[in-house]
């Protein structure tokens, strides 16, 4: 394990109770990712991999174990320090995009950025590089219904990265688009990864899209295998 | 974007929606500004009822007449200071459907008792004793109908007639009654008592009611017990009480208006917060995921609390500053047609207020309840991954 990981699981338990049955998904779990690493996470599925997202995003908590992030212990925090570290932290990526319908893209990207102590025009600064990056900067004033999937999933990524989060967190990212629409949003991520140093950690049933990342971490039996796709 | 955007973004992202709850509680406050108008009119006069002075009237009721000699011996009494008295001439101008409130009076006596509420120039109150034919007539009155000082106006009468059988009498203007209190209305009319009794055909030396000042509020009580003991087993017996107590016995009359007014508007109000609550919770459910995401990207529980709050006030506001407007509008188009009846009719400061604090207490209780919802919601949950 690098002494210098941004991410650190050490001895992670988490489980659930489904009736009266109690279901381990990890048991002692450890994993480090260092700083401006690209982690595919692939498994069956219930295999954890939301749940590891989850927990990395500090909105679902450990049973046992320690998380840390960016030296930051975030295990046993509380709702408000997570909600914190979050906005601080964190940018989430999802599958359905869930971009608020009545907001504009620039508003939608904006959204993080009313979390932080900028005047409105640093805020339009940082929206418009952010639609820069993911290519979008004509469509800042467009509704999510009047763009693509694709589109939508850019202005996303847009929204991830506007407050200049330690780490990405990309849930099945291109689930939800056709492959070379997913290529795309691929490529955005990877110049993310490569071109400004994001730590991404992208969850993903699809090998191809695990192929753009750096390395490839298989989850089964609530353990890591590392795995090299291009093998 | 701040997140006043985002609570009007949210409030008219289904239009229709917004737009029927905001017109609910536009109808609600509509009623609620025009009833209030109704009530604090029927009670401006207990309101501006003077503690010092008291009302006899007939002890059958107020319709009933005294005797003109009751009028010098309570002025004998001991306690009390000053007394006038006046009677109802139920008159109209040229019309019967032009009703118009019309006293007689003793002019000094009256002028002296009422000095507190009304502004009577000198010159016109020399000229009210003076002149057997003079009117005083409330600056309302003379607005309507354009009367001025020197004008001559024949007023009729639905009761009185004169000896010769005329309905109507000649009256001079010689002054116009401006009020010295906001409240108090002017839409009346002063003439001499005198000259009324000389020239009617009945009920001569017969007056109204009686209203006296004591010389202390502290000795009301004695004096009420002194004049109704006095006119005991007579054939025309008194009932005296505090002008307050008389004009709240007078509107009583007319229904308990202050209990209408709040079982209207409760039943408003509790059937708005029920369509607007299981509204506004429906609506929060259905953007559960959003709020997930709000969490998610590190807004706290609190912001999001403020946000759905935010949303309910903003609708109540909307709504009920809207339905306040119209029932300024309202009360401002019906003040003049309803003057003889509801006079000083209008919504005040007073109601104003009470109305935005009925707002923002609508606001939070239909808030509350989904805003408590959200600040609950677990991110994962609400994202559909947990």
């Amino acid at each position: 394990m690098s002494d210098h990981a941004l991410v650190r699981l050490e001895g992670v338990t988490k489980g659930f109770v489904k009736g009266q049955e109690s279901i381990a998904i990890f048991k002692a779990l450890d994993l480090a990712i260092p700083t401006g690493d690209f982690v595919a996470v692939m498994g069956p599925s219930g295999s954890g991999k939301t749940t590891l997202l989850n927990l990395l995003g500090g909105i679902d908590h450990v049973d046992a174990g320690a998380i840390t992030v960016a030296g930051q212990r975030i295990d046993g925090l509380s709702e408000n320090a997570l909600a914190r570290y979050r906005a601080a932290n964190v940018g989430f990526v999802f599958q359905f995009y869930n971009l608020m319908p009545m907001l504009t893209a620039a508003q939608n990207v904006e959204l993080p950025l009313l979390l932080t102590p900028l005047k409105k025009a640093q805020r339009r600064t940082h929206v418009e590089t952010a639609l820069a990056v993911v290519g979008l900067a004509d469509r800042a004033k467009h509704y999510p219904r009047e763009m693509s999937g694709g589109q939508q999933q850019r202005v996303a990524i847009a929204r991830a990265i506007v407050s200049d989060p330690k780490i990405l967190l990309c849930d099945e990212p291109t689930g939800d688009l056709d492959r070379a629409t997913a290529d795309e949003i691929l490529g955005v991520l990877q110049t993310l990864n490569r071109e400004l140093g994001k730590t991404i950690v992208m969850v993903t049933h699809d090998p191809a899209a695990a192929r753009y990342a750096k390395r490839t971490l298989h989850l089964d039996k609530g353990q890591f295998f590392e795995k090299d796709l291009a093998a | 974007m701040n997140d006043f955007v985002l609570v009007f973004k949210n409030l008219f992202r289904r239009k229709l929606r917004a737009g029927l709850m905001i017109f609910s509680i536009f109808i609600a406050f509509a009623i609620f500004g025009v009833l209030a108008s109704f009530e604090r009119a029927f009670n401006a006069g207990q309101e501006l009822a003077a503690a010092d002075r008291l009302v006899t009237v007939n002890k059958i009721n107020f319709t009933q007449p005294l005797p003109y000699s009751y009028y010098g011996r309570i002025a004998g009494m001991e306690g009390v200071k000053r007394v006038t008295f006046a009677n109802w001439f139920g008159g109209y101008y040229q019309d019967p459907k032009q009703f118009l409130i019309t006293f007689a009076v003793e002019p000094r006596s009256y002028m002296d008792v009422m000095a507190e509420e009304f502004d009577i120039a000198p010159d016109a109150q020399a000229a009210f004793v003076r002149t057997r034919t003079a009117a005083l007539v409330g600056e309302t009155v003379a607005n309507k109908y354009g009367w001025k000082v020197g004008d001559r106006v024949p007023l009729s009468s639905s009761i009185f007639s004169q000896k010769n059988g005329a309905r109507s009498w000649d009256f001079d203007v010689v002054g116009i009654i401006k009020p010295k209190k906001p409240l108090i209305d002017t839409n009346f009319v002063l003439f001499q008592y005198e000259y009324f009794n000389e020239t009617r055909s009945f009920a001569k030396d017969t007056i109204g009611w009686l209203v006296l000042q004591t010389t202390s509020p502290a000795i009301n009580d004695k004096v009420i017990k002194t004049i109704d003991e006095t006119f005991a087993n007579s054939p025309f017996e008194t009932a005296t009480d505090t002008e307050k107590a008389f004009n709240k016995a007078f509107m009583a009359q007319l229904g308990n208006i202050a209990l209408i007014v709040t079982l209207v508007v409760g039943a408003a109000f509790v059937t708005i917060l029920m369509i607007v609550g299981n509204t506004m919770m429906m609506a929060i459910r259905e953007r559960s995921r959003e709020i997930a995401v709000l969490k998610a990207l590190g807004f706290p529980g609190g912001r999001v609390l403020r946000l759905v709050l935010g949303e309910t006030l903003l609708l109540a506001l909307i709504g009920g500053l809207a339905g306040l407007g119209a029932a300024a509008l309202v009360t401002t188009a019906m003040r003049e047609s309803l003057a003889n009846f509801v006079p000083g009719l209008a919504l005040n400061a007073q109601i104003v207020v009470l109305a935005l604090a009925l707002m923002v207490a609508l606001g939070l209780a239909t808030g509350l309840m989904p805003a408590v919802n959200a600040l609950r919601l677990k991110v994962a949950a609400g994202l559909g991954r947990g």
